[in-house]
């Protein structure tokens, strides 16, 4: 399998590029050249420079050093709500799966209506009844995220349990716990891998929309979707200060929805590399 | 050995008269049988007859709806050790071998899982490679094909494996479900004489499932007639040409046919 994935350049390439980024930002406060929070009103919208390699904003402040700072809240808190949602979402679609009857009725009924709400409005009621705040925000993504996981994950197992590998470990009195864990979950892994990269963007766009509208991560946090937010009233004067965290968040979402490509590729064992 | 006591099998109907309605299609009507230790019985019927449904029954995947199975007098469905019991005794072939082994497992992680179930037992094995070996060359493979994944073999050779695995287990019956019919001629004569062999061998039970009586006449030492999830007939192989029985009697009548048309 490390074979096939050196073999797929689209994969080698993502992944690269999500960790380096990734990484840039646990190392944020060595490399970053200014404090994000500082203020130099005297050299607001100053343009590149060695002080300033991307310039700064309307208050003057590191425009790099906050989009270095800003990786954690976007990567992280997305990754987090992804790490949240698959595993409650795996959790109900087991149950649901591999137990059937009256489990699976409940979850199921329960998933329905979670699908039926649309997902932005139940994120705004979420965080208006709990209060503006990042743990609301990422409570509210899983909480309408995980019944697609559950239903997904569902239908996995369902399908596969009645393959005939997983008849032949139960007729001869395989452990379930060898079933769940060798069978059944690598099986739904590479559709799970799949899925889940492309809602990583998805997780990015939805945390910078709502810090966009000012329901998500706070000024002065610098976030990217927040400093979107900022840069909205000097859009025409000064334009570099969208531009960079527009097109940063393009290329994290882009690379986010590539690496699902390429992760399907890699993960499924008949797509023999030629 | 097993011994099958009136069993009742049905399933929900797809096609409800009511929207709500919960009528039932029986599959299976009152099936008793025998099976003697050491033999091989073949369970022969056309699509539909339950004759796969009879195997689930068998191999403990489907509780009937009234009846019991007995293995050494114990009943396999009433608790948690007569299943247990059976589990250690009954392995199985299926007649699908695309999806019979885990894509995802390599064959000796394949054949593991057969060896495993053998662990379980009490019984040691001590060179846990040479014991997977040991088991491929048993159906004719060698141990190169160990590393190899289930899409990079043939269908014959899959369900070589597929045998292995089954055999792996140390079992004392194995049931058959359809598990030649969707190889060529010329395979499956090379895996009944492979089952034969190993039959001879390991002293085990059979319980062939198939629509096919040649195959049946081949290997078989009795053979059970189910159509319309009933019993019609039960024969010893040898006496199959005195079968007195109308649907046995067509089925045979038919070979013969086809046979002297192929000769004419």
């Amino acid at each position: 399998m490390f074979r096939r994935f050196i073999k797929n350049k689209t994969a080698v390439g993502t992944v690269a590029l999500v960790l380096i980024i990734a990484i840039l930002g646990i190392l944020a406060p060595v490399i970053a050249p200014n404090d994000p929070y500082k203020t130099d009103i005297i050299n607001k919208f100053a343009s590149f420079s060695w002080q300033y390699p991307f310039g700064t904003d309307n208050l003057g402040r590191c425009i790099l050093s906050r989009m270095l700072y800003g990786i954690r809240p976007t990567l992280g808190l997305a990754v987090l709500t992804m790490l949240g949602t698959i595993g409650l979402g795996a959790l109900m679609g087991l149950l649901a799966g591999y137990f059937r009857g009256i489990i699976e009725e409940v979850i199921m009924r329960v998933v329905d209506v979670m699908l039926s709400f649309p997902s932005q409005v139940m994120v705004f009621a979420v965080v208006a009844l709990l209060g503006i705040n990042v743990q609301n925000v990422i409570l509210a993504n899983v909480f309408i995220k995980w019944a697609w996981y559950a239903r997904m994950i569902r239908t996995g197992v369902m399908q596969y349990r009645e393959r005939n590998f997983i008849q032949f470990s139960r007729c001869v009195g395989t452990p379930e716990r060898f079933i769940l864990i060798r069978h059944l979950i690598p099986s739904i892994a590479a559709d799970l891998a799949v899925l889940s990269s492309l809602d990583v963007g998805w997780a990015i766009i939805n945390i910078s929309t709502l810090s966009f509208l000012g329901l998500g991560v706070q000024a002065p946090t610098p976030e990217w979707g927040a400093m979107l937010n900022e840069a909205k009233n000097v859009l025409t004067s000064n334009p570099t200060q969208m531009i960079i965290p527009g097109i940063a968040i393009v290329i994290l979402v882009s690379a986010f929805n590539l690496m699902g490509d390429a992760l399907r590729d890699v993960l499924d064992p008949k797509e023999v590399a030629e | 050995m097993i011994e099958i006591k009136n069993v009742n099998v049905s399933f929900k109907s797809e096609i409800q008269k009511k929207i709500f309605g919960s009528e039932r299609v029986q599959v299976l009507h009152d099936i008793s049988i025998n099976i003697p230790e050491g033999r091989c019985l073949g369970i022969l019927g056309e699509s539909g007859s339950g004759k796969s449904t009879m195997g689930r029954v068998i191999c403990g995947l489907l509780k009937p709806d009234s009846g019991e199975i007995l293995l050494n007098g114990v009943s396999v469905y009433n608790s948690r050790t007569g299943k247990k019991n059976l589990q250690k005794k009954l392995s199985v072939v299926f007649q699908d071998y695309t999806t019979s082994a885990n894509p995802r497992f390599r064959i000796k992680d394949v054949l593991m899982e057969g060896v495993r179930a053998k662990e379980r037992k009490g019984k040691k094995v001590k060179d846990i490679n040479s014991e997977l070996e040991r088991l491929l060359i048993l159906v004719g493979l060698d141990s190169s094909y160990l590393n190899r994944f289930p899409h990079e073999l043939s269908g014959g050779q899959l369900q070589r494996v597929c045998i292995a695995r089954a055999v792996a287990c140390e079992p004392e019956i194995i049931l058959f479900d359809e598990a030649i019919s969707s190889l060529d001629a010329h395979t499956q004569v090379q895996i009944m004489d492979l089952l034969l062999e190993l039959k001879d061998k390991l002293n085990l039970t059979y319980v062939f499932i198939t629509h096919d009586l040649t195959s049946v006449t081949y290997l078989c030492d009795d053979v059970m007639f189910l159509y319309k999830g009933r019993i019609t007939d039960y024969q010893e192989v040898k006496n199959l040409s005195q079968t007195k029985d109308e649907y046995a009697r067509k089925l045979l009548e038919s070979i013969i046919t086809y046979d002297s048309e192929e000769t004419a």
